[in-house]
């Protein structure tokens, strides 16, 4: 079995396969808990940002970071019982190093601190290793709250 | 004959995967140039407003910088991209979206570049990037 919980199984296929650009880019989710994501980004020819060295885009490594920090807040959302919507304030990045060609990326994002409207999320992107990352992010999330009852 | 930096501006769109992946295009005007990013179904990110996916917002903004650096001098290599800020400030909707990058600083091996999303009003900004980027000059 996958160690992805039942409870967050479903918000985890639905972050992977229910988002356009996820679909597109062809996300797996590797596993989810609450405050903890994990997805991974396949290596394919046509998100390759520098065709002299085949590595991917930059770009394709900002939309896995990105949403690997979603679903780690999320999941603390999910788990605390909030609904409603989210959306992304801001995201750093920082390139350590190209990417392996020909590899898959996996981000590992881990939400540290959530208050009543914003989560505070890190991450990290890898081929295998956490400790040897491609890029490492720090993002902040606003979290919409359900809409008052009419 | 062909303005050499509309060249190379035309020679990077074409050659590089992820730009086509997204579906962007640039304009030159002198040195002036605008990204384009035509709204695309694949590029979604929340189904239900339609938003686009912040990662693509902030992807787009990082790729402009790139054609800009392009724009602006022959490099012999791609520039690495170092750090990038993404700013989200509105959310990006089902619309074409455009950004302008400013080479703010180049130094000998690096360049600060700060760019600007925007849909239907430049002045109302839907993202920006501040980022730096590490740069091989041709000889």
């Amino acid at each position: 079995m996958s160690d992805v919980s039942p409870t967050l199984q479903e918000l985890g296929a639905r972050m992977v396969q229910g988002t356009p650009q996820a679909a597109a880019l062809g996300l797996r989710l590797v596993s989810a808990a609450p405050g903890v994501a994990s997805m991974a980004v396949p290596y394919r020819a046509d998100l390759v940002g520098d065709p002299d060295t085949g590595v991917l885009a930059g770009g394709v490594i900002t939309s896995l970071l990105d949403h690997a920090c979603g679903l780690a807040v999320s999941s603390l959302a999910f788990a605390s019982g909030a609904s409603g919507g989210m959306a992304t304030l801001d995201l750093r990045i920082d390139y350590m190093r190209p990417a392996e060609p020909g590899r898959e990326v996996i981000a590992l994002a881990r939400c540290y601190k959530i208050t009543q409207s914003i989560g505070f999320v890190r991450a990290s992107a890898f081929e295998d290793d956490e400790d040897n990352p491609v890029a490492t992010a720090q993002a902040a999330f606003a979290l919409g709250r359900a809409p008052a009852p009419a | 004959m062909t303005d050499p930096r509309e060249e190379r501006l035309t020679t990077l769109l074409a050659s590089v995967p992820y730009m086509r992946f997204l579906g962007m295009k640039a304009e030159l005007a002198g040195d002036e140039m605008t990204a384009i990013l035509p709204f695309s179904p694949h590029l979604v990110g929340n189904v239900t407003l339609p938003a686009l996916h912040g990662g693509v917002l902030g992807a787009f903004l990082e790729m402009t910088a790139l054609c800009q650096l392009a724009v602006r001098e022959p490099l012999r290599r791609q520039p690495r991209t170092i750090d990038v800020t993404i700013e989200y400030l509105r959310p990006g909707r089902a619309l074409t979206t455009y950004a302008r990058a400013d080479v703010r600083k180049v130094g000998r091996r690096i360049a600060n570049v700060h760019v600007e999303a925007w849909q239907e009003a430049r002045a109302s900004p839907v993202a920006a990037l501040r980022g730096h980027f590490m740069l091989s000059l041709a000889e």
